[in-house]
Order: C-alpha cells, then structure tokens, then sequence
C-alpha cells in the first residue's frame, strides 16, 4: 500500500443501543457527515448482539472489498483490546490490512490535538458518573478538555471515551466540504446515561 | 549529554501508517518516563550509527505486514551490536532468526496468559503474566538464548545467554509498559 485512498467510510447502525462493539448515539446521521466529507458511505445493519455482530460486521467489509474494492481498513481504536482485538481477528479471516493510527495514543493530548486541527465535536451520550445531563450537547473546548482531564484523574474515566463513558459526533474538520448545523435536538437523560438526539440538520458551506 | 534509545520501525515502507500503531507508542512511553527515543526506518540502519544511541528496541508491525522476512539480511549488524536490544513482537523473530532460529506460522490475536519461567533483568520474578499478541509467526529459540516464557518451538520471550538482547512476542505498550520502563532502565 504506497499509498492510501479512502475508498469509502462503514458504519454498522446497531438495533442495540448497548452494543459491544459499535457507536450508537446518532449513528444513522453519519451518512451526513459522509455527504459534507465527500466520501460514500456503506452503512450495514446489525441487531447488535455481543459477538453475533462481528459476523455483520465482516459482512459489511466482504461488501466493501466486493463493492469498493478495499485493501484494508483503518479504526478509531484508542484503548479497547476487546474491540481491536475482534476487528483485526476478522481483518485476518477476510486478508485485510488494518490500520489503528491512534492505537494507545494520550487521550487528553488527542482530544487538544483535535481542536487544534479545527475539528468541530459536540457530546451526544453519557454513560458514567459523574457525567450528568449538563455535558450533553456540550462542544469540545480547551475548557471541556480539562475537566474531562479532571475527571480522568479523579475517577479514571476515559477523556475520549474509549471506555463507553461518553460518546461524541462530529460537526466539522479539517477534510470536511461543508459543515454540519444543528438546526433541532432533543434530550433523554437519567441516573448519569443520556443522549443528545440529532432531530434536524442541515450541510453549511464553509 | 544524554543518549537516546534507538527505535527501528519495521514496517515494509517507509513513515507508513503503521508507524503510528507500532513506533509512536514506544516512543510516547519511553518520553513519559523521561527517556528520550529517535525512530528510524529499518532500510536506513547500517549498524555505524549505534554509537549514538544507549539501547536499541525493534518494533513490530502490523499483523499482514510480514516484510520484514524478506530482508533479514539488513539485520546483520545486530549480531555485532554491543548495546542493549529488545525486540518486540516481528523485532523479536528478527533477533531469533539473525541468531540462527527458525521463523514458524503461530497466529495469536488478543490478551493472553504467559508464564514467566526464568528470572530476568528485563521481566522480573518468574510468574503468570498477561500480554497483547497481534501476530502470525512466532521464532524458534535460537542456540545461545535463554528461554524465558514460551516454549523452545514456539518462544513468547527470550533473552541472550551472555548480552543484553532480549525479545518479547507480545506489545509492552499495551497493559505492560513496565517492560519498557524496565528496558530503559537496564
């Protein structure tokens, strides 16, 4: 691989909010972030049952290599051996190359790194305390950063979330065409888990 | 002045994206303990330049990435090296192969239980300990080299009979960065 193209981005819309393996909180609103990226998106269903979902989710990447004709793919994996570790189980059945550029990488220097690159990130869930419903809908600012840098060293929570505590969608970056406005949302939120629910957006241009 | 420890990235090319996954990590763990580290393709190393560097650490690469089979030949120079060397994961069964053992097919993927069976410098008390595989092959023990966890056909780490050259199947950067630490330390 010389050189690497994205071909395209996947996304696997869990039935179950409390999937092990995948993001659920406004995953159907990633076809929009494809459209403002450019890139076409393969979004695949999946019931999201522990384990059953790893056969869709290599389901979605034979799609892909049939579809897109993909080398290799390349995931957000931070922290979690249990998700790196299935992901590159089924990279090897199916010949893959698989990629992980933020493997292990300094959450809190990660998160700053992100709003120096001039991405736009809002908090879609929360899932641990002590995050309550005053974080949802927040935007990631140096501000945010450190008290989720607090947080970290107060109650070893993830500051990126790799460990479920809170999850995140993506407004804007630096390989985005257009920006994502948020022009309608709401809120359900109980006992430290909640989510910040895309209701109306629209493509801005930049 | 203080010297550094050198990483060789293993990856087949060049500033690949592996080297984010395999190099970076190494070298962020090495810093947050003070040490500082430069990474240099295995293609550049001619072996002259070890005089400037405290201790050397092979990385691994990614699990298709078996390039590094193709040009064990550009490994000599390990067998002259004075310094302390770890090889981690690929680096190791490029150790293992340089020094005469056999590299043989033996997936593993995911956080496995080790037996530490000897004491080392580098992994302390013999004991159960748990590592991050991500690799298809392993190295046989070569002659010259002390078992320390694993099985001769199959060796999960080693260590060199009389020089300061170990090597690990597994990722200290994942769960066990004690390793590290204890290999700068050395």
């Amino acid at each position: 691989m010389e050189k690497n193209e994205v071909a395209c981005l996947i996304t696997l819309i869990s039935e179950n909010p409390d999937s092990y393996m995948f993001h659920t909180p406004n995953i159907r609103h990633t076809d929009k972030q494809a459209e403002a990226i450019g890139i076409p998106i393969l979004s695949w269903p999946t019931q999201g049952v522990k384990e059953e979902e790893l056969d869709d989710l290599q389901a979605a990447l034979v799609y892909a290599v049939e579809k897109y004709g993909i080398r290799g793919i390349v995931t957000g994996a931070i922290e979690s051996v249990y998700q790196a570790a299935r992901v590159q189980r089924i990279c090897r059945y199916l010949d893959l190359w698989c990629f992980n550029p933020l493997w292990q990488i300094d959450q809190v220097n990660y998160l700053g790194r992100l709003l120096k690159e001039g991405f736009q990130v809002i908090i879609c869930g929360v899932y641990a305390y002590p995050l309550d419903a005053s974080w949802l809908g927040e935007e990631l600012t140096e501000e945010v950063v450190d008290r989720l840098a607090g947080l970290q060293e107060k109650y070893k929570i993830n500051p990126s979330g790799e460990g479920g505590e809170l999850e995140t969608f993506v407004l804007d970056g630096p390989i985005f065409q257009k920006r994502i406005e948020i022009l309608g949302a709401s809120q359900c939120y109980a006992n430290y888990r909640g989510q910040f629910v895309i209701e109306k957006m629209r493509l801005v241009d930049k | 002045m203080m010297k550094q420890i050198l990483l060789v990235d293993l990856c087949r090319e060049k500033d690949s994206l592996s080297r984010y996954e395999f190099v970076d990590p190494i070298a962020a763990t090495l810093g947050s303990s003070g040490y500082l580290s430069m990474a240099i393709h295995f293609s550049d190393v001619t072996g002259d330049e070890m005089e400037n560097y405290d201790k050397i650490i092979l990385c691994g690469t990614a699990l298709k990435d078996d390039g590094y089979q193709e040009t064990l030949c550009l490994f000599s120079w390990i067998k002259q090296c004075e310094k302390p060397i770890l090889g981690i994961c690929a680096g190791m069964q490029v150790i293992g192969a340089v020094f005469g053992g056999k590299i043989v097919p033996q997936p593993a993927i995911g956080l496995e239980k080790m037996v530490i069976v000897k004491n080392s410098p580098l992994l302390g008390e013999a004991r159960e300990i748990e590592g991050y595989h991500l690799h298809n092959y392993c190295v046989t023990l070569p002659d010259g080299f002390m078992l320390l966890a694993g099985l001769p056909r199959a060796a999960n780490a080693f260590q060199h009979e009389t020089r300061p050259i170990y090597g690990i199947i597994f990722h200290p950067e994942v769960r066990n960065r004690w390793i590290l630490d204890r290999f700068a330390n050395l």
